[in-house]
């Protein structure tokens, strides 16, 4: 920020200084006077297109870095799903607490936030963390942060959403580690833990009869799928991430497993984004089930194809 | 100082406003004279800039308390939506093109009139045709969908008056296209003998860029917006992601004109700057092959850029990456424009009349505004600052700073040609300067509001914002007088103001070289041009004494 | 001005006029390529991401009328040419039969396009609530073949299995169907109109080698259209065509 402001703000200067020094010191003394003709100079034209863009480059560079950092989280994030709807915010703790328009969290981790939206397009942003991304509907966006300071942060929404949009903030509050987990146990207004809900709905949908743990069943066991290599019918692999998981959910035939049929129906329309996530925690909790040899979508460490 | 002609003049008997060729409002309505389409669309956006205007005034007047001072959430979310729509459809695309180039283009290349004459009044019908349609949503419901239309708001939950609005805007599309369409046709094909391409004013360059673009990129929101209307009118599911579609789909399509357009709208005004420059410093202007060139560069490099208005929308990395580093390259012909005004004015003869105070606003407020844009491009900051009150500033330094303080820079330059009439010179003097200082006290807060935090399009804000936003009206109230005051003067000069004569700046364009106001065929004779532009040196026919004749050099090509 | 003497005021020469009203068309139709450019991407994306429904509607359309209808309008783009290069050369009356004959396969074109669109009607494929994929294969109507009928159904099932949504995404590809032709056939009507003057100029012996200017340039819009035509074709009609 610094950086750019200094070269924009040299610029600014020295064009300022250069046109009102000319301005006063080439005023016209006599009315028929005209100016002294100063012809063309490619070489001075090409010194001021190089100079700003040698200067451009190193700007885009700094961003771009930062900005690679930012949309790649790092690995051992503390997760929190994060739901916006017209016009407030739904936070929900890996243990499942839901929060409403504000967002406890432990001072000193990476915490990443999985957004999803119920209806139009939001944006979650937190101005003293310098981050924001788009929440957008039929998307899962993902973004993390880094708290080193407790304290209590505003919140906003910042993509236009309608009537609301301007009182569609919060507070993310930044604790020490013993105070997040006093907090967390001393909450009222408990929900069920997602994965426990998760693993309810795998049976009420049916998911189980073919998504079978061992491997024996019409479709992949889910045994340590989350975040693992999935190896595609096309020959492709893809990681098994969040959007992943709900693209399978609600567009099954999107991406087919090798050696897998187009059987899965969808479930558009029958499940809530609540759900999703629901379903996401429990599928993310059988990472540490045993794999069965047989019967499993995950692709086979390179070398062995 | 002051540069009023030595002798005075007499009005032309007979001219374009007052030629007989037939009966009142009908020879108006009817015309096909480019000078008084050019009039007629002075009309038209100056009743949008007012209302434009009165809905910005509501909005800096509700901002002046955090809880909203004036109107309820729905109305403010009409207000900001309707500014939006009025000012950048209605006012500051056609603007400068269908008022001074409309007018200004045959006269400055030597032609009778533009190719394609009706075609040119088709443009401003549609143009009245669409803003009709905009009226129209306005009074029935307003819209308050913001004027980008994201979806799914704009095309399934906004309950607001979407398509009649989105209609007008296709309508009005079609008149950007055409006029777009005349002047390149005109540029090519119906230059007098000896204005080659290299000898043509830069305005006419600057008008040649920006046709290129209305033409290219128009049809694509056109599209994009009857789209979004279908899909509101028979539940279709393109941009609707309960059906399948795709919102972000609509913010490719869309930006892929609105970044666009943002360069029809400052291109003009910078094709002005172009001409005041070298005439008040009274010397060819530094560059002009560059200043040519880099015009066609933005319009172009302008196209591929879009995306840098979605960076935080989740696309992938490397799209982001392309894209910042695309909006960093079009920052360099913008620059080299800059540069090259300046170095104009070096070892010139520099007379501070109206036009040249506005000019040089023009410039001082552009380069902020252009700066901030280098913000904007870099994606590590675009995070913290995207869709925030730091945009907003950066955007209307652009096309407040630049283009309005253009457009009324040439109503300043061209008056005298257009009305035949000069205006009160201290008094516009003063005006241009309240203008910049007003303009400058509304929006330079904001950047500091956007970086603190303030989101854009909040009708509410936390009270730690309210000191920036206090400062912001206050600078707004100048900011009006800065124009209310070029409009009543103005007017005023329209009847009791001093007859100009042919060319009282002097000025070198073709368009000098005939009666102010000129006569409906434009020229008496057709000219052949055989000069260089901006060529104060050598043209003995300026009324300058301290021009010396020499041949002119042989340059250009055809 | 209109009638005789056709050189336009704001023209110097002919020559001048014949330029600005040619490069004027061509920029136009670059407008055009533009402006329906925003459709076939939207329809593109969608295809991709929705290929059973698409397949399933692209397999509706009546392919016969479709091929047909394509060789109508290439042959009119054929008398058209024919017309611009009967003004050339000076023969008039070839003129006015030429174009006659292009306004005529203009015409046929659009007459089968009705057929088609009635169909549509008639089958429950037209956009909106009373959209249904399953509809004709469960209703026979007069003329139908019950093997095809069989087999339609049995390729609705199937898809309805992989896309239980198959009326939502079936309802884009025939909104994007709609969308399309109907453009394209606004667009022909604006032609027809536009030969319809033509052919009147030419009664009056309007056009010859000197000024012909008018037919070239409608010449031009006209193949702008019949080449849109024969991309939309393939795009709409031809997907997944292995019966």
């Amino acid at each position: 920020m610094l950086f750019i402001t200094g070269i924009c703000v040299f610029f600014a200067a020295a064009i300022t200084i250069a046109i009102v020094f000319f301005f006063f010191k080439y005023h016209r003394k006599d009315s028929n006077a005209v100016g002294i003709v100063t012809h063309e100079d490619s070489r001075l034209e090409a010194v001021w297109m190089i100079v700003p863009l040698m200067l451009s480059l190193a700007m885009f560079g700094w961003g771009a870095v930062v900005y690679v950092d930012y949309r790649n989280a790092p690995r051992d994030t503390f997760d929190v799903y994060v739901i916006g709807k017209q016009w407030m915010w739904k936070a929900q703790q890996p243990n499942g607490l839901e929060e409403i328009n504000e967002l406890h969290v432990p001072v000193g981790r990476n915490i990443r936030l999985i957004l999803a939206s119920e209806d139009v397009i939001h944006d979650f942003f937190v101005p003293a963390f310098r981050v924001k991304m788009d929440v957008v509907p039929g998307h899962y966006n993902t973004m993390w942060f880094r708290p080193t300071k407790p304290g209590r942060y505003h919140f906003f929404c910042s993509q236009y959403c309608g009537t609301n949009h301007a009182i569609m903030g919060g507070w993310v509050t930044v604790m020490e580690p013993s105070d997040y987990a006093a907090w967390l146990s001393g909450s009222s207004g408990g929900s069920t833990n997602p994965v426990v809900a998760g693993e309810k709905l795998f049976a009420e949908k049916a998911c189980i009869t073919c998504h079978v743990q061992d491997g024996t069943g019409r479709s992949p066991s889910l045994n340590g799928v989350y975040s693992a290599q999935v190896l595609l019918a096309d020959g492709s692999t893809v990681t098994a991430d969040e959007a992943y998981i709900r693209e399978s959910i609600l567009q099954p035939n999107a991406k087919i497993v090798a050696g897998y049929l187009p059987l899965m129906p969808t479930f558009q329309g029958q499940l809530t984004e609540e759900q999703i996530f629901a379903l996401t925690a429990y599928i993310k909790s059988l990472q540490s089930q045993p794999v069965p040899a047989k019967g499993s979508g995950i692709a086979p460490p390179t070398g062995k194809r | 100082m002051n540069n009023t002609p030595p002798t005075s003049y007499e009005l032309p008997r007979t001219h374009y406003l007052n030629a007989t060729y037939g009966d009142g409002i009908r020879s108006w309505l009817l015309t096909t004279d480019h000078k008084r389409i050019a009039l007629l669309y002075l009309g038209s956006v100056t009743v949008f800039f007012f209302i434009g205007g009165v809905l910005a005034t509501m909005i800096r007047i509700h901002l002046l308390t955090p809880g909203g001072a004036l109107v309820t959430p729905e109305t403010y979310n009409k207000l900001f939506t309707m500014h939006g729509v009025a000012m950048i459809f209605f006012f500051l695309v056609p603007s400068i093109p269908a008022v001074f180039g409309n007018f200004l283009i045959p006269l400055m290349i030597g032609a009778k009139d533009l190719a394609f004459p009706k075609l040119n009044l088709l443009s401003w019908y549609l143009y009245m045709v669409g803003g009709c349609f905009v009226l129209y949503s306005f009074s029935t419901g307003g819209l308050d969908t913001g004027w980008t239309f994201y979806t799914p708001l704009s095309s399934v939950y906004s309950n607001s008056a979407v398509t009649p609005a989105v209609i007008g805007i296709f309508i009005n599309g079609f008149s950007t296209i055409l006029t777009g369409l005349n002047f390149i046709v005109t540029i090519h094909t119906m230059r007098a003998p000896g204005m080659t391409w290299f000898r043509l004013p830069l305005f006419v360059w600057a008008h040649y860029a920006t046709s290129l673009i209305m033409v290219l990129a128009t049809p694509v929101v056109a599209i994009t917006l009857l789209l979004v209307g279908l899909e509101r009118l028979f539940h279709l599911g393109f941009f609707n992601p309960a059906l399948g579609g795709d919102p972000i789909l609509f913010q490719h399509l869309f930006w892929f004109y609105s970044h666009p357009v943002v360069y029809i709208m400052v291109l003009p005004g910078m094709g002005v700057v172009s001409e005041i420059i070298p005439t008040f410093a009274r010397k060819p202007i530094f560059g002009y092959s560059f200043i040519a060139g880099s015009s066609i560069a933005i319009a172009v490099i302008g196209f591929f850029v879009w995306a840098h208005h979605m960076f935080v929308t989740g696309e992938s990395t490397y799209i982001a990456l392309a894209f910042s580093f695309l909006s960093y390259l079009v920052a360099i012909p913008s620059a080299v424009k800059v540069f090259n005004w300046t170095s104009t004015l070096y070892k010139g003869s520099i007379s501070w009349d109206p036009p040249m105070i506005y000019a040089l606003g023009f410039i001082g407020l552009f380069v902020i505004g252009g700066l901030t844009g280098l913000f904007l491009a870099s994606l590590g900051l675009d995070i913290h600052i995207h869709d925030t009150y730091f945009v907003v500033a950066h955007f209307h330094y652009i096309m407040v700073g630049g283009s309005v303080m253009g457009y009324v820079g040439a109503l300043h330059f061209w008056w005298p040609k257009i009305t035949g009439r000069l205006y009160p010179q201290s008094l516009s003097r003063f005006a241009a300067v309240v203008l910049f200082i007003g303009f400058n006290l509304t929006f330079f807060p904001q950047f500091i509001l956007g970086y603190l935090g303030m989101p854009r399009r909040y009708h509410t804000y936390p009270p730690e914002f309210q000191v920036l936003n206090v400062l912001s009206t206050a600078g707004a109230s100048i900011l009006a007088l800065g124009y209310l005051l070029p409009m009543s003067y103005l007017t005023w000069s329209m009847r009791y103001g001093k007859v100009a004569g042919p060319n009282p700046w002097p000025a070198t364009g073709l368009e000098w070289k005939t009666a102010s106001p000129p006569p409906t065929e434009n020229f008496d004779v057709t000219p052949e041009v055989n000069w260089e532009p901006y060529d104060f040196k050598n043209r003995t026919d300026l009324g300058l004494p301290a021009a010396t004749p020499s041949p002119a050099p042989a340059h250009g090509d055809d | 001005m209109h009638r005789t003497g056709e050189l336009y005021g704001q023209f110097q020469t002919l020559e001048q006029q014949k330029e600005s009203a040619t490069l004027g068309m061509w920029i136009f139709l670059i407008t055009e390529v533009l402006f329906f450019g925003g459709l076939f991407l939207t329809y593109t994306i969608n295809r991709r991401t929705f290929s059973t429904a698409f397949g399933i509607g692209s397999n509706t359309l009546d392919i016969t009328l479709g091929a047909g209808n394509t060789v109508v309008l290439i042959m009119s783009s054929l008398t058209m040419a024919m017309a611009v290069w009967s003004a050339q050369v000076g023969k008039k009356k070839l003129v006015c039969i030429f174009l006659i004959a292009t306004l005529g396969l203009g015409t046929v074109f659009l007459g089968v396009k009705a057929i088609e669109y009635k169909q549509k009607f008639d089958h429950h494929l037209i956009p909106g609530r009373s959209f249904d994929m399953k509809y004709h294969p469960a209703h026979p109507m007069a003329g139908d073949d019950l093997k095809e009928l069989a087999l339609e159904k049995k390729e609705v099932d199937e898809a309805l299995a992989v896309d239980p949504d198959i009326n939502f995404h079936g309802q884009l590809y025939f909104s994007l169907y709609f969308g399309m032709t109907g453009l394209h056939a606004l667009h022909m009507i604006v032609g027809a109109g536009l030969l319809l003057w033509l052919i009147k100029g030419s009664f009056a012996g309007r056009f010859t080698p000197q000024y012909n200017t008018p037919v070239e340039v409608v010449g031009l819009y006209w193949h702008f259209v019949d080449i849109v035509w024969i991309y939309l074709f393939p795009l709409l009609y031809l997907i997944d065509r292995h019966r």
